[in-house]
């Protein structure tokens, strides 16, 4: 056990999961900004239909967590977590590390603006991973995050997986593996701490579009043919946004690619399944219990790709499925047409 | 900013009584302090090599490199006994490997070798020395200054005319006045010139700071005009031809253990003059990590002694060695080779003849004080305490706490001198200031380089200046449009602008033209018969140019 409790900040299923994982090794504390969940954590010991480990104590302010911890690992929505941040930053100090297991970007836009609007300019200076927005927003510098294929469900139910911690700093990699690691669970290191965190949010695009297939009744050519394709699209989207390649081609790449389209568990997985069987955004948004990252990422990468003119086919045709503008057949047909038939150009 | 020039602003000294200068008291416990350094140095060798064989091994791979060092790379300040003392340390390296038990011997070649580098490293301040340096400077560049103002010999010795007016200083001078009596300073200027290191120590003076140390190229202690200023201003040797671990730990040894005694240091974060003419973009780390390592074994002591980091920003209508210095980049031969010793700094007597000509025409150097950082880039108050970025207190104590202890984490220190390196280049650029020569050198050559897109950059710049011109009015309103952006810039606090962007376009396209390069024999640019601008030396065009790249500008021209 660590001398200190650790924290997390955000108890939504993967949150919950997280908790979970680090208190077979440690003392953690956790933090939901809903109020109803946190009662539920505290009194049936339960969050989001999994029970809560015994080391693990519900806690109600941000800024008792931030006092005990030394190190902290949140994972709450991308859209809320520049504002975790800013609630958060007043507690934290330089000897804080922060983990971070959240799969999506930080967009800030003018106020009042929208993304969708067609004058909204989006670059490289208003979109932020989320270790970007912890160093704007904290005085932490001990940043890392968590990427892999980590579905939920099957962690909680103790089936082997793995995860990779990313980081800059040695310690914050070997700090994460030490928390997290257990004979079911293995926990790899990266120091490509950007190229980590974008494979996890460029990722949910793809797995949109697999669930596009799978609810078409397409087979495991189709799948196979989108996996392999849409990871060069997310090698040059990610290059583009500042990681390497060598990140995409790990276990957080690949890995989580190849998870994430084959599994009917993720959400995102989810979105593009009930979007092929005829249902509009807004009613599976309506009915999703939690966020479905890839949404977000499709229509801001969408942006980004179109400022800096480069082709991101796959989330060009995604994008029009979600505004309604194109149906999945249409976009599957376009995609099967477009002249390009260069295996490997990013090595 | 608020960064006005006050030139008539006098600094009292800080610490007016010179035996509380810590260089004095350095140089007085001279051998004391070499001691120190050997001793720390030894240690930090023996954890980097543990092991008997290990040591012995690096050992050799040290004499071997200092072998081929004297055979290819003799210099006059080589000491006489060179060849003799390792030629001892081969006899002696060669009886440990001839009797296979080591016993302990290794440990003695190691702490001789140490000691001989500590004490070639070490600097010899002489107050004497500095005593008379300083009076050469002012007085004897003041006279020249005011007899080149009235033009005749007659103004030589009326003296309303000083070096303020030649060197503008502006930035935070106060705030590292008020520092320097709480903490260590490390100041960390732009390098352009070998001049920098001499421009900088009269501006420490100037301040009312007491003398700096800092680590002068070795070669400069090959020119007996150099030597003499270097010895005076407490300057410290650094041989950039011995890249052996030993030399380099001593080095670094050498500056960590002078911090932590409260030692003002100067480094070039550069490492060397910028080629390019480009403000620096990627810094050298290892001088910079004395300056973290020597913070955190001071707070690991318990000494409240704070290190803090001043950038400062050095900008000249003319960099002497510019034509060189391009070259020297052009040819990518550079590679570290920072020794080449066809400077044309070479001999005493281009240096005086130089400064005769720096000091009788009119061009200023401007010299920007930046913003007192702590070592994780967090700026610091006049009472020494960091402040975070939304102003909230930082105690940078918080940045080596593991589990509540000051911990030593080698890797996590190199990422947080990365970080600060970082800092400290967005603080140069902040700092620059852009001086109408330099504006003037940008318009002209992204003008000329339009006209020949379809060339790359060494076909272009091998073109025959006599083909390149452009027509005044087309120069003037590239310069325009450039002004107006860099107003709105400067008005963000991304740069600095010097006092003449305050005049009409006509004067910063005047001064600009008339300051840019004026002592080169071929001039980067000027005004033909026609009017029109044209250039005499491409290269030199683009070296001033370079010095506002990195803020984005091109697309405005």
């Amino acid at each position: 056990m660590s001398e200190k409790p650790v924290g997390v900040i955000g108890a939504g299923s993967f949150g919950t999961t997280v908790a979970n994982l680090l208190a077979e090794n440690a003392h953690v504390l956790i933090y939901a900004r809903n109020k109803e969940q946190f009662k539920q954590m505290r009194d049936q010991r339960r969050s989001h239909d999994y029970p809560l480990h015994d080391n693990v104590r519900p806690i109600e302010s941000l800024e008792e967590l931030a006092a005990e911890t030394e190190i902290i690992f949140p994972v709450v929505s991308s859209s809320g977590f520049r504002q975790m941040m800013q609630d958060l930053a007043p507690y934290l100090y330089p000897y804080h590390t922060l983990i971070h297991g959240t799969k999506g970007l930080d967009v800030s836009l003018p106020p009042g603006s929208d993304i969708n609007d067609p004058d909204v300019v989006i670059n490289r200076n208003n979109v932020k991973t989320m270790s970007e927005v912890i160093l704007e927003e904290s005085v932490v510098v001990k940043v890392g995050c968590l990427a892999g294929p980590n579905l939920a469900r099957e962690i909680a139910d103790d089936h082997p997986a793995a995860t990779v911690v990313a980081s800059r700093f040695d310690s914050v990699i070997a700090d994460g593996q030490k928390l997290l690691r257990n004979d079911r669970f293995q926990v790899y290191g990266n120091k490509d701490l950007i190229g980590i965190e974008l494979t996890g949010v460029l990722k949910n695009i793809i797995a949109i579009a697999a669930g596009a297939l799978s609810g078409l009744g397409y087979g495991e050519n189709a799948r196979a043919l989108l996996i392999s394709r849409g990871m060069v699209e997310m090698i040059h989207l990610g290059r583009a946004l500042g990681g390497n390649t060598e990140a995409f081609i790990g276990l957080a790449g690949i890995g989580d690619l190849v998870a994430t389209c084959s599994s009917s568990l993720s959400r995102n997985f989810t979105v593009g399944y009930r979007l092929a069987k005829g249902e509009t955004l807004d009613e599976i948004i309506n009915s999703m219990q939690e966020v479905a990252e890839g949404v977000n990422t499709v229509r801001i990468i969408k942006k980004f790709a179109g400022h800096y003119g480069f082709r991101a086919p796959i989330t060009e045709k995604l994008y029009q499925i979600l505004q309604g503008k194109a149906t999945v057949k249409e976009a599957l047909q376009y995609l099967m047409k477009i002249p390009l038939n260069v295996d490997i150009d990013f090595l | 900013m608020n960064l006005k020039y006050n030139n008539r602003q006098k600094f009292d000294p800080i610490l007016p009584d010179h035996d509380e200068w810590p260089v004095v008291k350095l140089s007085k416990n001279r051998e004391e302090f070499i001691e120190k350094v050997t001793n720390a140095a030894f240690k930090q060798i023996k954890r980097l090599r543990p092991t008997p064989q290990a040591l012995v091994q690096e050992l050799e791979t040290t004499r071997y490199k200092e072998k081929l060092r004297l055979q290819n790379d003799p210099w006059e300040v080589d000491p006489d006994d060179e060849v003799a003392f390792w030629k001892k340390v081969q006899t002696d390296l060669m009886e440990i490997s001839g009797k296979g038990e080591t016993g302990g011997k290794e440990d003695e070649i190691l702490y001789r070798i140490l000691l001989r580098y500590a004490t070639e490293i070490a600097g010899n301040f002489k107050h004497s020395y500095y005593r008379f340096t300083r009076r050469v400077v002012t007085f004897g560049f003041a006279r020249l200054l005011n007899a080149s103002q009235s033009k005749m010999f007659s103004g030589l010795f009326r003296g309303e005319r000083t070096l303020r007016d030649k060197i503008r200083i502006r930035g935070y001078t106060n705030l590292t006045r008020d520092l320097a009596k709480k903490g260590t300073i490390v100041m960390v200027p732009t390098h352009f010139s070998n001049l920098d290191s001499i421009l900088v120590g009269w501006v420490i003076h100037e301040l009312g700071l007491p003398p700096f140390i800092y680590g002068a190229g070795l070669n400069l202690f090959n020119m007996g005009l150099f030597a003499y200023f270097m010895n005076s201003v407490g300057a410290y040797k650094v041989d950039r031809r011995k890249k052996n671990l030993l030399y380099l730990e001593t080095l670094k040894t050498y500056s960590n253990q002078a911090i932590q005694k409260g030692i003002h240091s100067l480094f070039f974060p550069g490492g060397t003059r910028s080629r390019s003419g480009m403000l620096e973009k990627k810094l050298k780390l290892g001088l910079l990590g004395t300056a973290l390592d020597a913070q955190r074994s001071s707070f690991k002591k318990d000494a409240n002694k704070k290190v803090f980091i001043v950038p400062v920003v050095l900008n000249y209508n003319f960099v002497l060695e510019a034509p060189s210095l391009i070259h020297q980049y052009l040819e990518k031969e550079g590679q570290e080779k920072y020794y080449i010793d066809s400077d044309n700094y070479t001999t005493s007597y281009k240096i005086v003849k130089f400064l005769i000509k720096f000091f009788t025409k009119p061009a200023e150097i401007s010299v920007t004080i930046g913003h007192a950082m702590d070592l994780f880039g967090n700026y610091v108050d006049k009472e020494g305490n960091s402040i975070g970025k939304s102003g909230q207190p930082i105690d940078p104590r918080d940045y080596f706490l593991k589990n509540g202890k000051i911990s030593r984490d080698k890797q996590r220190d190199e990422e947080y001198t990365r970080l600060l390196s970082q800092r400290i280049v967005e603080e140069f650029h902040k700092f620059n200031e852009v001086l109408p020569s330099h504006l003037v050198a940008f318009v002209a050559y992204l003008l000329l380089r339009k006209q020949f897109v379809n060339l790359d950059l060494y076909s272009f710049l091998r073109l025959p200046e006599d083909e390149l011109c452009l027509e005044f009015a087309t120069f003037k309103e590239g310069v325009r449009k450039v002004v107006q952006v860099l107003h709105e810039l400067a008005h963000q606090d991304k740069i600095l602008l010097a006092p003449e962007f305050e005049q009409p376009l006509a004067v910063i396209v005047d001064t600009g033209l008339n300051n840019l390069g004026m002592y080169h024999a071929k001039r980067p640019l000027l005004r033909n018969e026609k009017g029109e601008v044209i250039t005499q030396d491409l290269n030199l065009l683009y070296f001033y140019h370079n010095r506002l790249v990195g803020y984005n500008l091109d697309r405005h021209v």
